[in-house]
């Protein structure tokens, strides 16, 4: 295949767009369909500000679409190849070389270049995260890493102080046996995915392993950093500091109903935990290995790839991104951590306790390697894996052994597909 | 011959005629006339089904997926992987089915029975028998993400109704409906026979309604009991009904998917994911669109040769 036959890189529009300078859009009025997974608490805060933004910019009205996230993905590819695709929209980090591979979305290095966006505006792993085979695909928005969120009612009942959450090994431990001898199971650990490979993978990374190595050719999630990791949350189970076969969201439920003291889930929780009357605080997850870090993902502007498509909504969509993510504090309401720096540091994002106690962790957030399948490699191999080992169904070891020579013949297959 | 029959014979052609198949004889708008009929369907057949199913062979010899330029002709090779201990998909895929061969195993025997006994039961008269009727069918017209959703959260292990009264009642109160085998089977099949019966069971009670009231007058005559009417009257006038309701059941039960997708959500591990589910995430999620389609055809090649199988079985008892 020649380079870039046919592909995006010459399709005529973009390379017209480039003229704008994402500052202002001076074009004749146009209507931009913007799409995204935001069906939970964040979907009023971005519609308000996309209807905030359509009150400003009086030659662009911007419809927002909603769709869930798990359908999301099967959408817009196929909403994109029948010519019938939104003109901007969200996706999370981990799926954009998927996209960008399989041609969903174009490039958006112009866009970058015209907005002047560069690295130091932005969190540098996320910033990075958003280029694949050498170009840019998309404009970070936020990041979101787990958090700990702790419920003070649960822990003033087993007799701890409500305002110390754990935040080393020992202390959660020791958090975790007080509870347990007055009767409350204080960490439910969740079995099904994607919560439970979150919490494996945060800790897979706080123990010094990694998901993959280097060039992505042999998961590594096997490693003994990876088997400890596993173990010690199985023996949680075993030692009945969480119940066994915790069901799809029980651990939520459960801390909601004040009978789960610890959750480890995403900063989007804030809202919704807030909305549901518990006594919580949230704050960086506790440091269990040898290492801090914790998994995150971000939801990040892309392009969809328009068959024909119009340059002044190109001009528009790039008013938008910049629009959005300048003003991206209001968004951090929602429960999210901006990932331009000019907002994180804004008065707004710094009045809001819990999302700057969880962004604290930004640091040593992770992200899983920007290659095309990833996602469906993680879904297909490692998923059932840490479900198994959860359910004590299997050893952590087998588990995640049979796991990651499954998941290398994908891998594999994933680079021949993406390449072919 | 009542009056009706005398005026039908004097417009139409003699009974006897058509039955030999004499009648007019076809003409040339004649000939089209049957298809012009039957086109409307024809059309939604060809383009809905006919040329999907020859497309999805020709998918199903390709790594395919939609938007990628390159779609490599791989011939039989998603089959041979298929039939291959060791590659991507065998393992899954046998996985797969055996999960909705046990689906189907445990599910049909109590769709074909238990509806059959309601069926009996809202065919006698009673006071109240419209509202049973209705009771029994409502949860029919459920979405199967309402009865997904609404089972998953009553079938909790930790935080769900079932067991909440389970231990109201002194009974073991942590039981893993959701995520532990058995008992992801009997939360798989136990809200599929409450959402379905009621449809099998509408079914069986048009097939009573069709059985002739003289029939079950001789047999009283002949002096034959509630358990022999049934068995020598009620029973082999169901026949063609219960061919229709288990071959019905039987395919619907191979193609389960919302239930293991929302309820156990394959838990444990791959254990109860369905082939309709892992083709569905093979091909949709995973956009490996060939050997997805492959599967597809090996699971219908399954269904095809029990449905014969079932017609076969019954003709047999007929002769």
């Amino acid at each position: 295949m020649l380079a870039g036959c046919g592909g995006p890189e010459n399709n005529p529009a973009v390379q017209q767009g480039a003229a704008g300078s994402g500052k202002e859009y001076n074009g004749p009025k146009v209507d931009l369909a913007f799409w995204n997974g935001f069906t939970g608490g964040d979907g009023p805060f971005m519609r308000r500000m996309v209807e905030e933004f359509s009150a400003q910019e009086k030659n662009i009205d911007v419809t927002m679409n909603t769709v869930e996230w798990e359908a999301y993905y099967q959408k817009v590819p196929a909403a994109v190849s029948s010519g019938k695709g939104p003109d901007v929209a969200i996706m999370h980090i981990d799926t954009v070389p998927t996209n960008a591979a399989r041609q969903v979305i174009i490039p958006l290095d112009d866009v970058a270049n015209a907005l002047k966006l560069k690295e130091d505006d932005f969190f540098p792993i996320v910033w990075k995260a958003g280029i694949y085979n050498g170009h840019r695909y998309g404009i970070p928005l936020d990041v979101h890493p787990f958090g700990f969120f702790y419920n003070r009612d649960v822990m003033e009942q087993g007799g701890l102080d409500p305002n110390e959450p754990p935040q080393t090994r020992d202390e959660f431990m020791g958090a975790l046996e007080q509870l347990k001898s007055r009767g409350i199971q204080g960490f439910w650990v969740p079995t099904l995915p994607a919560g439970s490979t979150w919490t494996f993978e945060t800790l897979l990374w706080q123990y010094g392993g990694d998901l993959y190595n280097e060039d992505v050719t042999e998961a590594t999630w096997n490693s003994d950093a990876g088997v400890d990791a596993l173990t010690w949350l199985v023996d949680l189970i075993k030692q009945g500091y969480s119940p066994k076969n915790v069901g799809e969201e029980a651990e939520l439920v459960a801390f909601q109903n004040n009978e789960n003291a610890f959750y480890w889930s995403g900063i989007w929780n804030i809202n919704p935990l807030k909305e549901a009357g518990v006594n919580y605080g949230a704050v960086p997850l506790p440091q269990i290995g040898s290492e801090k870090a914790t998994w995150a993902n971000s939801h990040n502007f892309v392009i969809p790839n328009k068959r024909g498509q119009d340059p002044n909504k190109i001009a528009a969509a790039k008013v938008f991104i910049n629009w959005i993510t300048t003003n991206s504090a209001e968004w951090a309401k929602a429960g999210q951590v901006p990932a331009r720096d000019s907002a994180r540091e804004s008065s707004t994002f710094q009045s809001l306790e819990l999302q700057n106690n969880i962004a604290q962790q930004l640091p040593y957030v992770h992200f899983p390697p920007p290659v095309p399948g990833i996602a469906d490699v993680q879904i297909q191999a490692l998923d059932p894996a840490v479900q198994e080992a959860l359910l004590l169904k299997k050893e952590p070891e087998a588990a995640l052994d049979e796991a990651a020579s499954q998941a290398n013949q994908l891998l594999e297959e994933n680079r021949q597909k993406y390449q072919a | 011959m009542t009056t009706r029959d005398v005026e039908r014979s004097e417009v139409q052609p003699p009974l006897s005629d058509t039955l030999a198949g004499g009648g007019r004889k076809p003409t040339d708008t004649n000939l089209i006339t049957p298809y012009l009929f039957m086109a409307p369907y024809l059309v939604l057949f060809l383009i809905f089904i006919l040329v999907p199913v020859f497309y999805g062979i020709w998918i199903s010899l390709h790594n395919w997926d939609y938007l990628l330029p390159g779609k490599p002709w791989v011939g039989l090779q998603n089959y041979v992987d298929l039939f291959t201990p060791g590659s991507t998909t065998f393992e899954p895929f046998w996985q797969s089915m055996e999960a909705t061969g046990k689906f189907t195993l445990y599910s049909v025997p109590l769709l074909v029975v238990i509806p059959l006994l309601v069926a009996l039961i809202l065919n006698e008269r009673f006071p109240g028998r419209t509202f049973f009727r209705v009771v029994y069918f409502a949860p029919y017209v459920l979405g199967v993400a309402v009865i997904g959703i609404l089972w998953r959260y009553l079938l909790d292990t930790n935080v769900g109704l079932v067991n909440y009264y389970l231990g109201q009642l002194g009974l073991p109160d942590k039981i893993p409906w959701t995520n532990e085998v058995p008992w992801g089977w009997v939360a798989l099949v136990g809200p599929t026979v409450w959402w379905t019966l009621g449809f099998n069971a509408v079914i069986y009670l048009a097939g009573l309604q069709d059985i002739d009231p003289a029939l079950y007058d001789a047999a009283k005559v002949d002096g034959a009991n509630r358990w022999r009417r049934f068995l020598h009257v009620t029973l082999p006038g169901l026949r063609p009904i219960l061919l229709f309701v288990i071959t019905v059941t039987i395919l619907a039960s191979a193609n389960v998917f919302g239930q293991a997708y929302l309820i156990t959500e394959g838990a444990p591990g791959d254990e109860t994911r369905t082939a309709i589910m892992y083709i569905a995430e093979e091909g949709l999620r995973n956009f490996n669109m060939g050997s997805a389609s492959a599967m597809s055809y090996v699971l219908a090649l399954f269904l095809a040769v029990i449905s014969v199988a079932n017609f076969a079985l019954f003709r047999y008892r007929e002769d």
